[in-house]
């Protein structure tokens, strides 16, 4: 056995591994079988669901269900599938996402580096924003949106969401450069470079790991968020979410669980997909400056 | 007017005064070093010389040019840094040219300037490697390249050798001062270290509790140290302080002090120094251990050599010298004898006091006597 590549494992008993491992497979399994029940079942004709049998896998696999929930199903009054509704969740996401992310890590830069009387309290107040629950603002908020001429638009939804993103962005990235060494940003002041070189090009080259985990965090809250998308957007500015219910909800007279088990793996995959494109960047970036390395 | 003015600086938080009135003034060419333990405002007035701490009263003029309001930037100043801040992203020839990017300097001159410091640093090899890559010594001549390429008016260093090992610290203070000779640039030099005080500098600032206790050549501190403070931090061992008394026998002014055993002696002042008009003043009395010797270790030059009997109490060979300690005045008192003084714990021995190198410091002010 080698045990210079093993050295950061605790060791344990061959028995004890054993039970381990079953354990988890069990658990895996257990979590493993909604997402299990729900792509099979997307991939059966409905008639085969009406049989029952919603364990058994297709007798005859069709996609039918998936092009139905994506270009052809019922929402609300019309059937223009979930395809449109993708696409605003997608322009909703990317801007808030990305606003977001970089307004927090300009606060958490003024907030470390270029410290001012009074900051705390503006951090903490930011803070604070992180802890309002939603459903508080929808009046005050709707009656903003409305004042400005956002209301029922993709960009209204888009400032909500930036609006609640900044307390948690600002909260990653202040954390993050609290521990940046600022002997950095006094040398770059030196040499000349001005506040916005300094966070360009000290500051963000160096803030990879953070920047996924907001952008990960930032992501998902935003695209499963469906309260704001439900209460401040018109049909042709709704997010997936809103239309996932609404699919699920309409009435044609035959509930096609086919179809909506499909849209709701539609609905799931964006998010699944960062995760797994960028979810070893997330523990990375948890686990930053723990060990010094 | 010096090159570098500080005219009656002081810095304050709220109501926290952490430098007070501060005047120093240097020549160009000078190596200024600020010694000082944490917390005496070394850095402090360093970080308001970058402009990097705000000035709260008084001013900064370099080159007779007052720096209040002068952004770090435009003063024309380098800093090397404790950590050696080099910036992570950027390989070790991106992080010496930066400044110069920053100041407009087109791309060619920067290359030659890059390449011309490499080579004075012998770094040529490490241009195209992070930071991450290289090791203590390396980054502290990166961090040295930095400020190098910049051809500054002032350089500011803030304790930059204080994060290397012990040989590898000795052997950059020779390289530093060689620097220095070689560019006859002005430096500042903040450290908490008084043997790299005393080797580096051209002039020191003792520093302690806010205050500057005393400006003077490295020879002016450590042979005429204003008072007490500057007496015991400058020197290793420090300076051996015990109380005395002085009296006048037969016109000639004399310290008085006890063995360990009660027995009064008496260390005769060279005539010239005029103590005699404090006849029965109490006095703490400054040694330093290299004036307390073997017999015949002593200064030959010295006209005021003492020699006095005493108990040893303590011998610690330390290789070149050997530190005998005994006891005068009820404290205890380190000798420096040659190595191969034949001497031991436990017996009478004679001590060699030169008399000539004796300061004397009123006990209440802890002030220098004269």
């Amino acid at each position: 056995m080698s045990s210079n590549a093993t050295a950061t494992v605790v060791r344990t008993g061959s028995g004890a591994r054993f039970v381990i491992y079953t354990l988890l497979a069990l658990f895996s399994l257990f979590y493993l079988l909604p997402l299990y029940v729900m792509v099979v079942n997307s991939l059966k004709p409905l008639s085969e669901i009406q049989a029952g049998g919603m364990m058994a896998l297709p007798n005859e696999w069709t996609f039918a269900p998936w092009s139905t929930a994506w270009s052809t199903a019922q929402i609300g009054v019309e059937a223009t599938g979930l395809r449109p509704f993708f696409w605003n969740s997608i322009i909703m996401v990317v801007p808030a996402v990305a606003i977001s992310t970089v307004l927090g890590a300009l606060n958490g830069y003024v907030l470390t580096k270029w410290r001012f009387r009074g900051d705390t309290i503006i951090f903490g107040l930011l803070l604070f924003g992180c802890f309002i629950p939603f459903q508080m603002v929808l009046i005050p908020m709707a009656r903003m949106l409305g004042i400005v001429g956002l209301a029922g638009t993709v960009p209204g939804l888009v400032f909500v969401h930036l609006v609640y993103g900044i307390g948690f962005s600002t909260l990653y990235f202040r954390n993050y450069y609290q521990q940046f060494p600022t002997e950095l940003v006094r040398a770059a002041m030196i040499d000349g470079a001005g506040f916005f070189t300094i966070f360009r090009r000290i500051m963000l080259p160096s803030s990879g790991p953070i920047a996924v985990v907001c952008i990960i965090w930032q992501f998902t809250n935003i695209w499963n968020d469906f309260l704001f998308g439900a209460s401040f957007s018109d049909f042709d500015s709704q997010p997936m979410t809103v239309a996932l219910n609404n699919l699920v909800q309409s009435s044609t007279g035959v509930k096609e669980y086919n179809v909506h088990f499909a849209g709701a793996i539609m609905a799931a995959l964006p998010t699944l997909f960062v995760y797994i494109v960028a979810g070893r960047y997330f523990v990375r970036g948890l686990m930053a400056g723990s060990v010094k390395g | 007017m010096g090159f570098l003015d500080i005219k009656n600086a002081t810095k304050s938080y709220g109501a926290v005064k952490v430098l007070h009135e501060t005047d120093i003034s240097i020549e160009e060419g000078e190596f200024l070093v600020l010694v000082g333990p944490s917390g005496c405002g070394k850095s402090t007035l360093l970080n308001m010389i970058a402009g990097l701490e705000e000035i709260t009263s008084g001013d900064i003029a370099i080159k007779g040019r007052s720096m209040a309001g002068v952004p770090p930037a435009e003063r024309n100043i380098a800093m090397v840094f404790q950590s050696y801040a080099l910036y992570p992203n950027m390989n070790v020839g991106q992080n010496i040219v930066f400044g110069l990017e920053m100041h407009g300097v087109p791309k060619p001159e920067r290359e030659k300037a890059m390449n011309d410091v490499a080579d004075l640093l012998q770094i040529q090899p490490l241009l195209k490697r992070k930071p991450g890559q290289l090791s203590g010594g390396q980054r502290q001549r990166v961090a040295m390249g930095r400020a190098l390429v910049r051809n500054p008016d002032v350089f500011l260093f803030d304790e930059p050798l204080s994060n290397l090992d012990a040989k590898l610290r000795v052997d950059m203070r020779t390289e530093l001062k060689k620097l220095h000779q070689r560019l006859k640039t002005t430096m500042v030099y903040v450290t908490h270290d008084q043997i790299e005080a005393l080797t580096l500098s051209t002039r020191i600032a003792v520093m302690f509790g806010g205050h500057v206790q005393q400006l003077g050549t490295p020879k002016e501190v450590y042979d005429n140290p204003a008072n007490m403070f500057v007496a015991g931090f400058m020197g290793s061992p420090s300076m051996n302080l015990f109380p005395a008394r002085i009296a006048v026998e037969n016109g000639q002014a004399v310290a008085e002090t006890e063995l360990a055993d009660g027995t009064k002696v008496t260390l005769p002042f060279p005539k010239e120094r005029g103590f005699a008009k404090h006849d029965g003043r109490e006095i703490v009395l400054g040694l330093r251990p290299e004036v307390i010797t073997d017999r015949d270790g002593a200064d030959r030059t010295s006209q005021s050599v003492h020699v006095i009997d005493a108990h040893v109490d303590i011998t610690e060979p330390a290789g070149s010298d050997t530190f005998v300690g005994t006891q005068l005045g009820g404290k205890a008192v380190t000798g420096r004898f040659r190595a191969d003084v034949d001497v031991h714990a436990g017996q009478v021995f004679p001590f060699a006091i030169n008399m000539e190198k004796a300061v004397a410091f009123d006990p209440k002010t802890e002030a220098r006597i004269s």
